[in-house]
């Protein structure tokens, strides 16, 4: 049987699942509530200075799927508005009373050496096993120069990391925030400070929907609206991009990662460990359905790693990595075309509308005794796999490989490239 | 065998309460939510089979995928624009030998979309907005009779209306709407809906009608054929085929189901309507069913339905058989009634005769009989065009296929001027969206023919 348990920065947890700092990790009473219900551990919600700050109502906007599932969520939620010993006197006793569970403490406050110098000590006398840097949270507290605004500057993050391994003693992790152009920027700049973690990602600027009654953004306050930030299933291929540019990127090839973005379930939780994350934390989906989703994501993971052979999380981890690459090294020369089975088929011609208005023309429609069937022109078929996408029908569309007896060849290579160095 | 109380035919068998829970929609509305669950699991799939099922060819996924989107009022002028009575349609099309029997999701999970229901959802949704969704084209002074006022002639009307023509609806009856008014079975179309759909398609404008107006009686078609441009006749089936049996006209308690059910629907009060407590409906049709369920519904206690043939041959679909079932009606099959036994002048049994199929296929009497008693009998063994209205005293007949009116793909008949569709017509089904359908192809002949002649 599989051992899910987790040691990240030497932090031990008996599973890598942890939840993001969020809502779902505010107060003792949740956290109390994940911990039994099995979670690894948590990032508490992120502590600042007092006075608490102040939120509004409502806070939350969702994008649904056809069938009403939540497929994107988005917030303007600031960090925590309880008073700040309350939150530390609540950590310490959850860490006693929870030795085994990883307890990381989220922090944000002004971007001076002497709030960083003044918190963290407080931090340490709980007990907990790391801070997490909110470099991330991208409404509200970056309009007063906190959150993103400090994770969107390199040189920011790499300050505030430096400050806080100089005056502490625990872990440092840095979140990362997504609203920047390259996120490989800050994670090198946060290795450089010294710190020894990201996470990321955090959540992304956005507006999920606008009410066309009131003609104002969601979720609306009294009227108004403002950029939130987003996260949900729809944004783990995001985090998966981001996730894999740190862990292939030569400056910080190494640096452990946690990783956030759109975690529901043990699927997800592999991908992101097979592209070398060391934990991943959730939040969307525990705020979805509760923290029960835990149970699949153990037992999920557990069963896959067994039909693996996977022993240990380590087993796997950063496996993908390696095949992430640039476009230019993909080979050319590697051809697949789809292939439709006939006895899964239903009929329902998306795989033939989908090729032949919007793409190549190679998903013939025909009609066997008035039955009607759709074939693949094989010599029109560029492997594409838009129709394996449309189908509704699971591994009715797959696509296989056409040896086309040529070897593997890459646009660097190809003479096809006018931007082609020559061979010397 | 021979009961010798007198026979117990009753009004009043049940509570007015129980009367009306019975009476109730048998298929309650979807809501706004289930409407939304319902439209999700459409595939929104390309040259859809529901849609070549369906005899109006409605574009079932685009509306479908319009009620997912809150477009729900664009859902029901996609549907209307190809089946103006899209709503009744939704109540009584047998869905489940047409678009819901062609839908892709049984394939897979036996499961189809429930499009009768999302049909019903959006096009209820314009209705009760009180909303007619089309103009009519630039007038063209052209104007042409329609004779019958039930599904084939009203969406003649409103499409002829809707191209610019005048047109005027003769009828026999005082209401229009054929059997959507006086056929269907009223747990179908509550809440007096086949009325409120008349006044829906009238609302489009350009059609006048004339009730209380039967051809052959008050009119005739030689006279509309000069009178008008052009005539359309959505006559029906107006004779009931008879059992051929002896005592069938002189024993009481032996009825035609059909003027039955036309009482019942139009009765304020069901429970004043006579019902034996002892049932016998003779018949493989949706009026055999619907008599035998409405029998039980108004308080009859034991219903069976005797049919000659298996249960595959009787025209009551399969959904149609269980419904009945469910309701407590016992279903015979293979057995041909041969005699009506009677007491005092009132049927008290009948005797039927066990039947098969021969050797060439023919069905025969095996000579074995078998009899139930019985407090009334009902007869729904179909109906029959009745030829002598449209060719009694013409000056020029009108062609016939096997005793119904002969017409070409374009609903023409063999007359210059004259049109025909719904179930008079020799083109088979007995649906009220073939009709709809009908109607519909025969006004834009007739808008040709109008448009080429002037």
């Amino acid at each position: 049987m599989a051992d899910l348990r987790s040691s990240f920065l030497g932090i031990k947890s008996p599973n890598p699942f942890w939840l993001a700092s969020a809502p779902p990790t505010d107060k003792e009473y949740n956290v109390v509530r994940a911990f039994k219900a099995g979670w690894g551990g948590v990032v508490w919600k992120t502590l600042g200075e007092d006075p608490p700050i102040v939120n509004v109502s409502s806070r939350y906007g969702a994008l649904h799927s056809a069938d009403q599932r939540m497929i994107g969520f988005n917030n303007i939620e600031l960090i925590t508005d309880r008073p700040l010993d309350v939150n530390l006197r609540e950590i310490k006793q959850v860490k006693r009373d929870w030795p085994d569970r990883a307890v990381v403490v989220s922090l944000m406050v002004p971007c001076t050496e002497q709030a960083w110098k003044a918190i963290l000590p407080r931090v340490e006398e709980t007990g907990a096993d790391a801070v997490e840097l909110n470099f991330g949270c991208p409404h509200g507290m970056s309009e007063r120069g906190m959150g993103s605004a400090v994770g969107q500057v390199p040189e920011y993050v790499g300050m505030v990391a430096k400050w806080c391994k100089q005056h502490t003693r625990m872990p440092v992790i840095v979140k990362l925030t997504p609203n920047i152009t390259d996120v490989r920027k800050p994670a090198r700049a946060a290795k450089e400070g010294g710190a020894d973690a990201v996470s990321l990602i955090n959540t992304i600027n956005s507006i999920t929907s606008i009410d066309l009654d009131i003609m104002a953004p969601t979720p609306t306050v009294d009227g108004k609206g403002t950029h939130g930030g987003y996260c949900g299933p729809a944004v783990k291929p995001i985090a998966m991009h981001m996730v894999a540019d740190i862990a292939r990127d030569p400056e910080t090839y190494g640096l452990p990662i946690s990783a956030i973005g759109g975690i529901a379930n043990w699927r997800d939780a592999a991908e992101f460990i097979s592209l070398s994350a060391g934990t991943v934390q959730v939040c969307t989906a525990a705020m979805h359905y509760g923290f029960k989703i835990v149970d699949d994501m153990i037992s999920g993971l557990k069963n896959w790693m067994d039909s693996k052979g996977y022993a240990t999380i380590e087993d796997f981890r950063g496996k993908a990595v390696p095949n992430v690459t640039d476009w230019q090294y993909l080979n050319i020369n590697y051809k697949s075309i789809a292939r439709i089975d006939q006895d899964k088929c239903i009929k329902c011609g998306l795989c033939h509308i989908a090729c032949e208005d919007t793409s190549h023309q190679a998903i013939a429609k025909m009609k066997d005794n008035g039955t009607r069937r759709y074939q693949v022109i094989d010599g029109e078929c560029v492997g594409c796999n838009l129709c394996a996408h449309v189908c509704p029908v699971p591994e009715c569309i797959s696509m296989v490989s056409v040896d086309t007896g040529r070897s593997y060849l890459n646009w660097t290579q190809d003479p096809r490239n006018p931007m082609r160095k020559a061979a010397e | 065998m021979t009961q010798s109380a007198a026979p117990d035919i009753a009004a009043g068998r049940l509570r007015p309460d129980e009367i009306a829970a019975n009476f109730e929609d048998i298929k309650p509305p979807l809501d706004g939510k289930r409407a939304l669950i319902e439209s999700s699991r459409c595939y929104f799939c390309h040259d859809a089979p529901c849609i070549e099922a369906c005899p109006t060819s409605i574009d079932i996924p685009n509306f479908i995928r319009m009620i997912n989107t809150g477009n729900t009022l664009g859902a029901a002028e996609k549907i209307l624009e190809a089946n103006i009575l899209g709503g009744m349609c939704a109540r009584v099309c047998p869905t489940e030998i047409l678009c819901e029997d062609k839908c892709v999701r049984n394939t897979s999970e036996d499961k189809p979309v429930n499009i009768g229901m999302l049909q019903r959802y959006a096009v209820d949704h314009l209705m009760e907005q009180g909303r007619h969704p089309f103009t009519r084209a630039a007038p063209t002074n052209m104007r042409v009779a329609v004779v019958g006022g039930g599904p084939a002639g009203l969406s003649c009307a409103h499409r002829l209306a809707t191209l610019g023509h005048n047109v005027t609806i003769f009828d026999a009856r005082n209401k229009l709407g054929g059997l959507n008014e006086y056929g269907i079975a009223t747990y179908k179309t509550v809440n007096n809906f086949a009325q409120a759909e008349v006044d829906f398609v009238l609302a489009i404008g350009g059609i006048s009608m004339k009730t209380g107006q039967m051809l052959g009686r008050d009119i005739t078609l030689d006279e509309l054929r000069r009178d008008f441009d052009a005539v359309f006749l959505g006559l029906g089936l107006s004779g009931v085929n008879a059992l051929g049996l002896d005592g069938e006209e002189q024993l009481s308690g032996v009825v035609d189901a059909v003027s039955y059910i036309a009482d019942l629907r139009q009765a304020t009060d069901k429970g004043s309507l006579k019902v034996g407590r002892k049932v016998v409906v003779i018949g493989g049709g949706n009026t055999a069913i619907d008599i035998a369920v409405q029998s039980r519904k108004l308080g009859a206690e034991d219903v069976t339905l005797v049919y000659r043939r298996a249960p595959e041959n009787m025209s009551a679909t399969w959904h149609e058989q269980e419904f009945a079932q469910i309701n407590g009606v016992k279903i015979k099959h293979w057995a041909r009634p041969v005699r009506l036994i009677g007491q005092n002048g009132a049927v008290r049994e009948v005797e039927f005769e066990r039947t098969l199929l021969d050797d060439r296929g023919r069905l025969v009497g095996t000579g074995e009989t078998f009899s139930i008693l019985c407090d009334q009998v009902f007869k729904a063994i179909g109906q029959r065009f009745v030829n002598d209205p449209v060719n009694g005293k013409a000056r020029e007949s009108i062609d016939l296929i096997d005793g119904k009116i002969a017409v070409n793909e374009e609903m023409k008949t063999s007359l210059a001027n004259v049109w025909a569709g719904g179930d008079c017509v020799a083109s088979g089904t007995d649906l009220t969206v073939q009709g709809v359908e009908d109607g519909k192809v025969a006004a834009h002949a007739i808008d040709r023919y109008l448009r080429g002649a002037n």
